[in-house]
């Protein structure tokens, strides 16, 4: 049987079984409405207070900060919207990075012409913000600072905890998108001291389609969707349930196993960088410390990162590049940019990003399968030739 | 997104290398667009005896160098200097919309190649191939 190697986890993952185990009662026979007061839907009500409770505790959190949304971007657009409604007579100033997902960045793109002021902190060559930027660029009619706590393209992880002190620490509120790190590196919202928090459950082997916002206790968010009430007012429409119960499932696992599974993820994820950092003219994307456990992101010069995906494909292997091919647009990733890379360098970026479902065996094929690509492709790049006549 | 042909083409690119005879080399695009094309050509009496074609690019713009050269191999410079983009395409059973403009740089490669076939001889290839244009395909023809 051909090999088939997954090593796209942070665009989304596989379920685990034991979400899936959860999740299916509720798609056959529990399938009661959770506002309903027979108790075929209190069957469904239980499950998804329980699922709450999971989602809560894993995140350090209080079960009635926790409200289920469609996803990770709806989750980031409600809190920045709600931020800005609430904080709405302090100014219209909000402050964020240059490496946001799309979801915060797209949103805020929109505010702009709307009359919002955003500024935008550069980030150094890993991805990191400074934090005496931030603390300039935080101002009085500032009412929302949002960063994201680890980057879904190059891994940095940023100093939430030290962001949202100095955020707070001038009236503004702060929210930070978590998508890429919940279930993946420890994430207590007590200890970040963080309003709001973003989250998604495919990111940690949940089901698509389902995520959430935590909202700290004392802060009466607007409410998103309006409706029937659900959320408790805040966010309407019958709630997915077994989406719901299988996200808390997925991260009460994925929690439960972090210590272990991080120390297995970190090796794979290193010998893959070593490994393909010997590669001449390559170089690994983002923080080389700081860095979520499953992501390693590269830079392979003189080829292209979509023809790169393709042959991988043709291998068996499924990993993403932020070329600008790889998307619609013709401009590289806006957080390749942003970390200082020319154009021409960027245009050849490669993400393999593994999780706990990954082998040592995969990491085997991987680069086994890798290296003759970069050199078939180099093969026949003018841009490669180039390079060599210079060096010889 | 791709057809079949345009996986073939990328997999198996028809013509890539260099031409070590070559009588004339175009090359088209540039590194911050993510795409340059060079042609290699081998002419004789008008006739394209030989062509090959070195890619930095996509799947597609890999994919339509290989076509566009299989397209003009043997055949005249008038006749390659007719093929259009549009008949890369139509070779290539299709092309998403965002990949058309490797279409136009493939057809710009080769035009770029016959140039270069008359400016070695010294005539001004303008009047005859027209203006073989650098990026402009990057920001115009999507």
């Amino acid at each position: 049987m051909a090999k088939f190697v997954y090593a796209d986890n942070a665009g989304t993952t596989a379920m685990s079984k034991t979400a899936l185990d959860a999740m299916l009662p509720y798609l056959t026979d529990y399938y009661g409405n959770p506002s309903s007061i027979y108790s075929l839907g209190r069957k469904s009500r239980a499950a998804l207070d329980s699922a709450r409770e999971k989602i809560a505790s894993a995140l350090n959190a209080r079960p009635e900060e926790i409200f289920f949304t469609g996803g990770g971007t709806e989750a980031d657009n409600w809190a920045i919207h709600a931020a800005l409604e609430k904080m709405g007579k302090k100014g219209k100033h909000i402050v964020t990075s240059s490496i946001e997902h799309h979801a915060v960045g797209h949103t805020l793109a929109a505010l702009e012409k709307n009359g919002y002021e955003v500024t935008y902190l550069p980030v150094d060559g890993n991805g990191q913000i400074s934090l005496s930027e931030l603390e300039n660029a935080v101002r009085d009619d500032t009412v929302l600072v949002t960063i994201m706590m680890a980057n879904n393209e190059i891994g940095t992880i940023l100093p939430i905890a030290e962001i949202a002190r100095i955020a707070k620490s001038k009236g503004a509120l702060f929210h930070t998108d978590a998508v890429q790190a919940v279930g993946h590196i420890p994430v207590d919202v007590r200890a970040l001291d963080a309003d709001m928090l973003s989250l998604a459950a495919h990111k940690f082997r949940g089901p698509k389609g389902v995520g959430a916002l935590f909202v700290k206790k004392g802060h009466a968010i607007p409410a998103f969707i309006l409706g029937g009430g659900q959320e408790r007012g805040r966010r309407s429409g019958t709630e997915n349930v077994a989406g719901i119960v299988g996200m808390a499932a997925a991260l009460e696992e994925a929690v439960q196993n972090m210590d272990g599974n991080i120390v297995k993820i970190t090796k794979m994820r290193d010998r893959l960088i070593k490994e393909l950092l010997k590669i001449p003219y390559s170089r690994l994307t983002g923080d080389p410390v700081n860095r979520l456990p499953g992501t390693a992101s590269f830079v392979f010069e003189c080829i292209e990162g979509e023809a790169l995906v393709l042959s991988l494909d043709a291998k068996g292997v499924c990993a993403s590049s932020g070329s600008a091919c790889s998307s619609a647009s013709l401009d590289p990733s806006h957080v390749l940019l942003a970390i200082g890379l020319k154009h021409e360098v960027a245009h050849g970026s490669l993400r393999l990003t593994v999780n706990e479902a990954n082998t040592e065996d995969d990491i085997d094929y991987i680069l086994d399968v890798l290296p003759p690509i970069i050199s078939r492709l180099r093969d026949m790049s003018p841009l490669w030739e180039e390079k060599m006549n210079v060096r010889a | 997104m791709y057809s079949d042909k345009v996986m073939d083409h990328f997999s198996n690119p028809r013509n890539v290398g260099e031409l070590p005879d070559a009588n004339a080399v175009g090359q088209v695009g540039n590194p911050k667009c993510g795409d340059i094309m060079k042609i290699y050509m081998r002419i004789e009496d008008d006739v394209i005896k030989d062509i090959s074609f070195k890619t930095f690019g996509c799947g597609a713009a890999i994919a339509t160098s290989s076509m566009a050269t299989e397209l003009v191999k043997g055949k005249t410079i008038k006749e390659a200097l007719a093929m259009t983009n549009k008949a890369v395409i139509e070779a290539l059973e299709g092309l998403p919309p965002a990949k058309i403009h490797c279409s136009v740089l493939a057809e710009q490669g080769i035009k770029s190649a016959i140039a270069d076939y008359y400016k070695r001889q010294g005539i001004d290839p303008e009047p005859i191939v027209g203006c073989v244009c650098d990026c402009d395909h990057c920001h115009t023809a999507q």
